[in-house]
């Protein structure tokens, strides 16, 4: 990550940052089982951290590029539905997390399936809130 | 034209106030939305859910159609945004794209 914009001061600090944004994200994502969490609030740690760093480094640096953005927004959505809808196959009704096959059982196997969709949340929120800032941030004056 | 504004206006507020009086008072445990599914959700969501937040058992597990929505929103909004603040023309468009 080269600072080529703001300061060297502001790159070390980002720098420093943003493990800790990215580790609290993660941690919020998966400890929404016991504690307040979840999938939104860790999107929204994640994607603060991804503005932050472009917002000192400028476009371009290490991040998401737009399109990698917008492919990953549909991957989170396609994601959650495909996890809910997958114990369709297995004969149990949508989102019916106990039928998938997943190395748990009985209510572990459920937290889990439901870990899968907060992960499919946090993916789409972090990448829609990049998405919404590199579109107001590259607009062209045409 | 303004006035008429200002009487639905109120004929709104004089509705939404006397309806407002036959709520049931906060915190009411006999209160309709407190006996229907809440009693379940409570004595049966850590155990079935494996969730002990239970506010995570309901949103993830009862009811992930329902965020299922909330996420296709997100993403409606993002799509939107990038669709109307963004447009560009072809040949911008190519030289950008790596």
């Amino acid at each position: 990550m080269t600072p080529s914009f703001g300061s060297p001061v502001l790159g070390t600090m980002v720098r420093l940052l943003t493990p800790f944004l990215l580790t609290f994200s993660a941690y919020v994502a998966v400890h929404g089982h016991t504690s307040p969490g979840g999938g939104f609030q860790a999107g929204a740690a994640l994607g603060s951290g991804l503005i932050l760093i472009r917002l000192v480094g400028g476009p371009g640096t290490w991040g998401l590029s737009r399109e990698a953005a917008l492919r990953l927004a549909c991957a989170g959505c396609l994601a959650y539905a495909w996890i809910g809808w997958l114990s369709l196959a297995y004969g149990a009704p949508a989102f019916d997390y106990s039928a998938l096959p997943l190395p748990a059982e009985g209510a572990a196997r459920r937290a889990l399936g439901s870990l899968g969709i907060e992960l499919g949340v946090l993916v789409t929120v972090s990448s829609v809130m990049v998405l919404i800032f590199d579109s107001l941030s590259s607009r062209r004056e045409a | 034209m303004r006035l008429l504004a200002w009487v639905a206006l109120a004929a709104t507020a004089f509705v939404v106030g006397r309806a407002a009086r036959s709520l049931p008072p906060v915190g009411d445990p006999e209160a309709p939305a407190a006996v229907h599914v809440s009693p379940y959700y409570i004595e049966r969501g850590p155990s079935e859910t494996g969730a002990p937040n239970m506010v995570t058992g309901v949103l993830a597990d009862y009811r992930s159609f329902d965020t299922l929505g909330e996420t296709v929103v997100v993403f409606a909004a993002g799509l939107a945004c990038v669709l109307l603040l963004s447009r560009r023309t072809d040949q911008e468009e190519e030289s950008e794209s790596p």
